[in-house]
């Protein structure tokens, strides 16, 4: 596979991404803090013979909130779970192309999906905690990875996870309670504060405010903007409000190709693409 | 009277009613001016039929018991019954007898005088058997003619017919439960009477089990009705040794099936598992009684044990534990892929590996419905019987030592039923008052398995 030393995608006459904008390019203003956390390029997911992604490329971007639009259907949940191999759980699914995080191939044989799942964590559109305290769902990453020496690194990381994560002053004093019996808004919170208590470098959200109620997902989105500048952040959305509020970098996925991809303000004030424009007025999706 | 009689009356009287039902009911639908009835015309025919032959069954099923009183009171009142012992077995044996040549079940009676009694017997018989008919027939009619007064173009039939059904399907509901409770009040009877003999303290805490059945009945000896040997092998043949061989079997067969195998492996490996629990439980019995319990002792003699027990709780506990296998591992199976995906993937996604995610996140979410079988499958294995009978001993020993021989609850039962003893022996009676201790510890196992069971599922509806 080629590698591209410039943040354009190849763009081949016929081919879906010819007719694709010039995508990723930092704007004038941000040139110089925008660096490329993870670089897809060509990726193509398989389910069996059904092809769910064609040939997409895009470039996440250290400290930016990247966004994925687009109807149901249309590939972008399959995409971000090929960014830490999740896809790998699926035993038909089958990627192709290059996916690189700071340079290195994800699908090479030397990458270890262990580690590669600990640098790239994810948080899913149903709060999913473990049936154990508080404490333990939060822990359970640093444990496994070995990160905590003894039980006062463990109480540190944990207390510093909950605190980035915003759900520290609610749950101080019942750590020990089950992580279940949290409303859905925390279980919620208390997932992102599990994904990153292992200090990952990406965090990939699968629409994970899909199912909480307006208040529960102005917190949330709120803390995606607190953690932005700390983390790559990729998040899979069905609400273009949302994106338009959260993200920096938005991509538009339509049957499996990438649309658009682009500067927020300009995918949703000025798009280049016809499909673009219309899946923004609500004209279909 | 024979049963085929009235089973026939019903059977044609009702197929009649449920035709004349019928055609009566297309005839109202003729005649109704939009050709609609209230219910179909065939639930007319059943309402029909139902009120002929019900009634009628019902009526059979009680002369069945008042007839053959009122056949002895004939007898007894006629001449012939004068010379009848008073009271007494030859009384009985005499009439019984003379019902059976009047009946035609006896060729030849023992004593004269049933002979002669024969003949007001079969005079009586033929005439209540007449009435029963003549009766039946008029609740037949009376039955008949309640429901065809009824039967109007809008009688809503379809209703009442349900309601029957409806009925018919709580007896049948009831038949279980009702055995249940027949079962309980037998073992609360018997170990009652048990317990008026032996002291419930003996009973439950002495040591010593010898029951003799021979002895005097009247004032049975305490000291030989100590049941803590009995319990003991119990428990350490079914939840000790057997836990020991299908809880961590059962549970990584369960783990292997559901994480890992493909699903080719699964679907030859799980109906193998479920064939397992198919088997006869003789079957396993001989195959402990034959195969494993001399291996273990001739591998108990290699380690240098002098003179081991060619029947050992090892033998019957190990094999027992085999048979468990499928009960904790289809519980334990299902109990894992209850777990929802989401926490796998959750788990996953942090860069546990598959190991780690089953053991940590699995495992103790599914725990619940675990233990939960873990528990069904206790039940089972102290409830369980062949095995034992056949490869654990009747030697009633209080030992922690798997080499020796134990005995069961259950294979005492089945000694003690088969023995020679009275019924009214305490020897005889212990059976039923172990019965009943095991049926106690049974339901109380069954009954907080379901409960935890049930409060797992609850966690992830």
């Amino acid at each position: 596979m080629v590698m591209h030393s410039e943040l354009n995608p190849p763009t081949e006459p016929g081919s879906p991404l010819a007719d694709q904008t010039q995508v990723g390019a930092p704007s004038a203003e941000n040139v110089e803090s925008a660096k490329v956390k993870m670089r897809a390029r060509d990726v193509s997911v398989y389910y069996g013979n059904k092809k769910a992604i064609d040939e997409v490329s895009v470039d996440v971007f250290s400290e930016y909130v990247t966004a994925f639009i687009g109807p149901s259907g249309c590939g972008k949940s399959t995409f971000l779970r090929a960014l830490n191999r999740m896809n790998d759980t699926i035993p038909s699914a089958r990627v192709e192309g290059t996916i690189e995080l700071d340079g290195e191939d994800i699908y090479s044989s030397g990458m270890d999906v262990v580690q590669l799942r600990a640098r790239v964590g994810m948080v899913f559109q149903k709060p999913n905690p473990f049936p154990k305290s508080i404490y333990d769902n939060v822990a359970y990453g640093p444990k496994i990875h070995g990160l905590a020496e003894g039980k006062t690194e463990l109480d540190a990381i944990v207390e510093k996870s909950l605190t980035r994560a915003g759900l520290w002053e609610e749950v101080k004093d019942r750590l020990q309670d089950s992580g279940t019996a949290l409303s859905g808004g925390q279980q919620q919170r208390l997932c992102i504060a599990r994904a990153i208590a292992v200090d990952p470098e990406v965090i990939l959200m699968d629409e994970p405010c899909s199912a909480l109620d307006p208040i529960a997902t102005a917190r949330i989105e709120e803390l995606i903007d607190d953690l932005r500048g700390r983390y790559a952040i990729v998040i899979v959305t069905h609400s273009m409000q949302q994106a338009a509020r959260v993200s920096q970098r938005t991509a538009f996925f339509h049957l499996g190709h990438l649309v658009e991809y682009g500067h927020t303000s300009d995918i949703f004030t000025n798009p280049k693409q016809q499909r673009t424009q219309d899946y923004i007025t609500g004209r279909y999706g | 009277m024979s049963p085929v009689l009235p089973l026939l009356l019903a059977l044609g009287l009702g197929l009649a009613g449920w035709l004349v039902a019928r055609a009566r009911a297309w005839s109202f639908k003729r005649a109704a001016p939009d050709g609609r009835l209230a219910a179909l015309p065939s639930y007319h025919a059943w309402y029909a039929a139902l009120w002929i032959a019900v009634p009628l069954l019902a009526f059979f099923v009680v002369w069945d018991f008042v007839c053959s009183q009122l056949i002895v009171a004939h007898v007894l009142a006629s001449p012939e019954a004068q010379s009848l012992p008073a009271s007494g077995l030859l009384r009985d044996t005499i009439l019984n007898e003379a019902y059976g040549l009047a009946t035609g079940d006896v060729q030849r009676a023992m004593n004269d005088q049933s002979n002669a009694l024969a003949v007001p017997f079969r005079e009586a018989i033929s005439r209540y058997n007449l009435f029963g008919i003549l009766i039946g027939l008029a609740i037949a009619a009376a039955g008949a003619t309640w429901a065809f007064l009824r039967l109007k173009p809008d009688f809503a039939a379809r209703t009442k017919v349900e309601r029957l059904v409806l009925l018919a399907l709580l007896l049948a509901s009831m038949v279980a439960i009702l055995t249940t409770l027949g079962i309980f009040l037998t073992l609360v009877f018997e170990t009652v009477r048990f317990f008026g003999m032996v002291s419930p303290i003996d009973f439950l805490f002495g040591t010593q089990w010898n029951p003799d059945p021979m002895s005097n009945a009247t004032n049975p000896d305490g000291d030989r009705y100590g049941a803590i040997p009995l319990f003991w092998g119990t428990l350490f043949i079914g939840a000790i040794i057997a836990m020991i061989v299908a809880i961590p079997l059962g549970l990584m067969s369960a783990i292997y099936l559901t994480q890992y195998a493909n699903p080719k492996v699964r679907s030859w490996v799980k109906p193998a598992l479920e064939i397992l629990a198919g088997v006869p439980t003789v079957v396993y019995g001989y195959f402990a009684a034959l195969t494993i319990a001399p291996f273990i002792r001739d591998l108990a003699t290699s380690l240098g044990a002098s003179n081991p027990s060619s029947e050992s709780a090892l033998a019957a506990g190990l094999v027992m534990g085999v048979m468990i296998i499928p009960f904790v591992s289809s519980m334990a199976d299902d109990s894992i892929a209850a777990v929802p995906q989401a926490m796998r993937d959750g788990s996953l996604a942090m860069g546990a590996t598959t190991n780690e995610t089953i053991s940590r996140v699995l495992v103790p979410a599914a725990l619940p419905g675990i233990v939960g079988g873990v528990m069904l499958a206790i039940s089972r294995a102290i409830g369980e019987t062949m095995i034992v009978v056949m490869a654990a001993s009747t030697a009633a020993n209080l030992s922690a030592n798997p080499l020796d021989s134990m005995t069961t609850v259950t294979v005492q039962i089945v000694s003690l039923l088969t023995g020679e003893g009275s019924f009214d022996h305490p020897a005889t009676l212990a059976a039923f008052a172990l019965g009943f201790v095991l049926f106690l510890v049974t339901l109380a196992l069954n009954f907080i398995a379901l409960r935890v069971v049930k409060r797992f599922r609850e966690a992830y509806e």
